[in-house]
């Protein structure tokens, strides 16, 4: 028996999230009295992980498995969760992670839960509780099959360093055809993507207009931040589609959101609400986000902004 | 082209979400409940295919008597018929085991799914069945051309966009981008009486046993007030930010 953790890579580094659903697998595999294996590919740094608990780690090194396909991943982590006897699989939810974890769980014949937000509450029965109706609610699910398969929600447990002494093994799973080529990726280089952010800087139509945005650039910048936008500024073309935030654009789990001219309709406040801190920016006092945020300032973008923008470079000088 | 669009029956996003029942069953008292945003995208795209590429378009739902009237206005936005899977959708593992039963049956080449539900979120269902089935699956679909057995696919990914070739069979998880909100359509009055004509089949449930329960459900701990800070006096919601919240 063993708990199973697939880590993320990209490019041969290790995603954030890779080491939280390490964090996450140690102590699951301490709740059941077992060990914890974790399943690399293409990854180049494995003793990485063993800051978070890695004890075991299966490396898999093949080029076939440069570009990531679902179906192909869904096999290898299916064979490795085999040679290792897993009885719990947790995967994070990147975009891969989302695609992969349920095919996972066909192959193994197991109960997946998506979007978990905590360590089990027991462990057998195995009760995990997770995020359902747009984040107003949790659900207390029950994995009632032998193997189960976990999806860790971004963001939800952290990262809690525990240093082993860990050991990398060399693992070389068969590979199955894939059925779908890529003809292209298309990625802006070097800017933070919403997905991978700890902070996301976002801003609505209180902006007037897409030349304004320079500002809400640089805020990002100044944090590390990535930028993002509410649904009427995609609408409208200011902003391109991939910056939409919000229940049909995309979800975000931040540590940090700055709402900047957003007013907070229920659609965005559904696709935001699960980010740790909420930050409102807004000209009125009556803005219904402000009831979803932790902290507000009421006034002119154009006059917080750049003064926010300033301090914030000196408290970065300061504090450096 | 046989096309089968999965639909979620679903509480309207702007209902008050509350439970029942020692907190075991989601209260429908005074809820509307609507296609699942992310599976009307889908059901657009297929409308396309319908009317230029002469598609036949077959919309599926696992759910008791309840979810009907979610079908019926499937109908009428225009598919050609529905079918109920007559079984409560408890499990998503469940759902896509049926699902899969409808695929086989009724041997379709494309079947067309929203990437998640906005009731459970599970986002699961779609990959599940493309997995049950044998079939390619593209999730996050944000645009799909089908030529011949061929389908040009370009899905979203963390920070950009593929493109990506494959072959029917095949499974799609949609969101936006498949139509443009401004495409989706609502029904009109011509499409909703057609609706009441088109068929509508029930078929049983086969046995599955479930992989998951649910036990209880939870509200998100209530949330303290809105800390304000004055528009002049950025340093203290900075401060806030390095040592309260301890975010920056």
């Amino acid at each position: 028996m063993s708990v199973l953790v697939y880590a993320e890579s990209s490019e041969g580094k290790f995603k954030k999230v890779a080491f939280e659903a390490t964090s996450y697998g140690k102590k699951v595999a301490e709740q059941l009295g077992t060990n914890l294996v974790v399943l690399t590919i293409n990854a180049d740094e494995t003793s990485e992980l063993s800051t978070y608990g890695a004890e075991k780690i299966l490396s898999v090194k093949n080029d076939a498995l440069k570009s990531l396909n679902a179906k192909v991943v869904a096999d290898v982590i299916k064979q490795a969760s085999e040679k290792e006897g897993a009885s719990v699989v947790i995967i994070d939810s990147s975009a891969d992670g989302l695609t992969v974890a349920p095919m996972v769980a066909v192959s193994l014949n197991a109960g997946f839960a998506s979007n978990v937000v905590a360590l089990p509450s027991s462990a057998s029965p195995f009760v995990v509780k997770r995020k359902a109706f747009s984040n107003k609610a949790f659900n207390n699910t029950e994995i009632n099959t032998t193997i189960k398969v976990v999806g860790l929600a971004k963001n939800s447990y952290g990262l809690h360093e525990n240093q082993v002494s860990g050991s990398s093994e060399d693992f070389s799973p068969s590979i199955i055809e894939s059925g779908i080529t890529s003809t292209s990726i298309d990625k802006t280089a070097g800017a933070v993507t919403i997905a991978d952010a700890d902070i996301v800087v976002s801003a609505g139509r209180g902006l007037k207009g897409p030349e304004n945005w320079e500002m809400i650039e640089e805020l990002a910048e100044v944090l590390g931040a990535a930028t993002a936008c509410s649904k009427p500024v995609s609408d409208m073309d200011w902003r391109p589609h991939s910056e939409h935030v919000g229940q049909t654009g995309k979800p975000v789990s931040a540590n940090l959101y700055i709402a900047i001219g957003i007013s907070g309709a229920i659609q965005h406040l559904a696709g935001v609400n699960s980010s740790k801190v909420k930050v409102v920016i807004n000209t009125d006092a009556e803005a219904p986000f402000f009831k979803a945020a932790d902290y507000g300032i009421v006034g002119d973008a154009f006059e917080v902004v750049p003064t926010l923008i300033e301090k914030l470079k000196s408290f970065k000088a300061n504090n450096a | 082209m046989k096309i089968l669009v999965c639909i979620s029956h679903v509480p309207d996003t702007t209902s008050k979400i509350n439970f029942t029942d020692g907190d075991t069953k989601f209260d429908t008292n005074g809820v509307q409940f609507v296609i699942n945003p992310y599976d009307e995208f889908a059901l657009t795209r297929a409308m396309w295919f319908k009317e230029k590429q002469g598609a036949t378009v077959t919309v599926v739902n696992v759910g008791n008597s309840t979810t009907e009237p979610t079908l019926r206005k499937a109908l009428a936005i225009g598919a050609d018929d529905a079918i109920r899977v007559n079984a409560e959708a408890t499990d998503g593992f469940f759902v896509a085991k049926q699902l899969a039963e409808v695929v086989k049956n009724g041997g379709y080449d494309l079947v067309l799914a929203g990437k998640e539900s906005i009731d459970y979120n599970g986002g699961m269902v779609p990959a599940m069945l493309a997995s049950i089935l044998e079939f390619n699956f593209v999730n996050a679909c944000v645009g799909l051309e089908i030529d011949g057995t061929t389908a040009t696919i370009s899905r979203e990914i963390d920070g950009g966009k593929e493109i990506l070739s494959a072959n029917l069979p095949l499974v799609i998880g949609g969101q936006k981008g498949l139509v443009e909100e401004k495409d989706l359509r609502i029904p009109n009055m011509r499409g909703i009486m057609m609706a009441r004509k088109k068929p509508l089949n029930v078929v049983e449930a086969i046995d599955f046993n479930v992989t998951t329960s649910s036990s209880s459900f939870e509200k998100p701990a209530p949330k303290g007030a809105c800390k304000m800070v004055d528009a002049d006096n950025i340093d203290e919601l900075i401060s806030l930010l390095h040592n309260e919240a301890k975010v920056i």
